[in-house]
């Protein structure tokens, strides 16, 4: 998988892949992990707009990364989600957890891991 | 109509995909509704992951998937020969999960139960686990 970055003014915008589920959640995590521990920033933004599946293996990614990052004291909102996106939020109740921004700028340095 | 068929495939997780991908494309003859379609596919996707992580701890296993049709009525049944679950009724409960170090929220039935209309599970220590699950699709019709 090839996951992309954006760091700019302090945030960190993740574009999350088309599909989230347990064959790709590790590689997910580890990647997510790896790029907060070398951008230090203090905002982390979860981008959906490729995302056309997320399932309860999402759910738990998104749970840790957020339990990570608050305890760091940053603050993490997620951004593009499509309707089944945001039905898999609202059961869950994860949307309590991540605030669901609106729009996001897109411009910015890229920064791609692997 | 009436129609049937059985997935059988090796409990790997590159399966999962295939598995949500072939349900919905033989309940497309019912022409379910998009948001229908993946009710059904998350909630497939949810048992066949459960079967591979927990059912059989990531090793070796086969998992069986059959689903069948009865005009507008849908039945995706599950079934793994893994390590079955002794406290079925606690492990439905939302939030419960045995791997949380794996970062595994418990939300996997709290999602076939949002889902689909029925869900049942059936399973025996050591035995392994079926899991049901039932939608009548065209219920709604919100969406026009
Ligand atoms: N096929 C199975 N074989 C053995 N145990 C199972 C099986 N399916 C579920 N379980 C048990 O039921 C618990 C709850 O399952 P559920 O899918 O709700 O949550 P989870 O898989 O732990 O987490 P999540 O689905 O959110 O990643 C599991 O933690 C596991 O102990
Ligand atoms: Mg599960």
């Amino acid at each position: 998988m090839r996951q992309s970055y954006q760091c700019k003014n302090g945030q960190l915008i993740v574009e999350m892949p088309k599909e989230i589920d347990h064959h790709c959640a590790k590689e997910l995590r580890e990647d997510i992990d790896r790029m907060i521990e070398i951008s230090h920033v203090r905002v982390l933004v979860f981008d959906f707009s490729q995302t056309e599946f997320m399932d309860s293996s999402g759910i738990g990614v998104l749970i840790g990364r957020c339990r990570n990052f608050g305890y760091s004291g940053g603050s993490v909102q997620a951004v593009h989600l499509n309707d089944r996106v945001k039905k898999i939020f609202m059961v869950s109740g994860l949307s309590k957890l991540i605030p669901i921004g609106t729009e996001q700028e897109r411009a910015g340095g890229r920064v791609d891991g692997e | 109509m009436e129609n049937r068929m059985r997935l059988e495939f090796d409990a790997v997780s590159v399966n999962e995909s295939f598995a949500r991908v072939a349900v919905s494309a033989f309940f497309a003859q019912l022409n379910p509704t998009v948001d229908e379609i993946e009710d059904v596919k998350t909630a497939v996707s949810e048992a066949v992951t459960n079967s591979i992580i927990h059912g059989y701890g990531e090793k070796e296993g086969t998992v069986v998937v059959t689903c069948t049709y009865h005009d507008k009525d849908s039945e995706v049944v599950v079934i793994d020969e893994g390590v079955g679950i002794a406290d079925i009724e606690k492990s439905m409960e939302p939030f419960f999960t045995t791997k949380p170090e794996l970062e595994r929220s418990g939300m996997g039935f709290a999602f076939m139960e949002a889902f689909m209309d029925e869900v049942s599970v059936e399973s025996e220590p050591l035995k392994g686990t079926k899991v049901t699950m039932k939608k009548r699709f065209g219920e709604r019709k919100l969406e026009e």
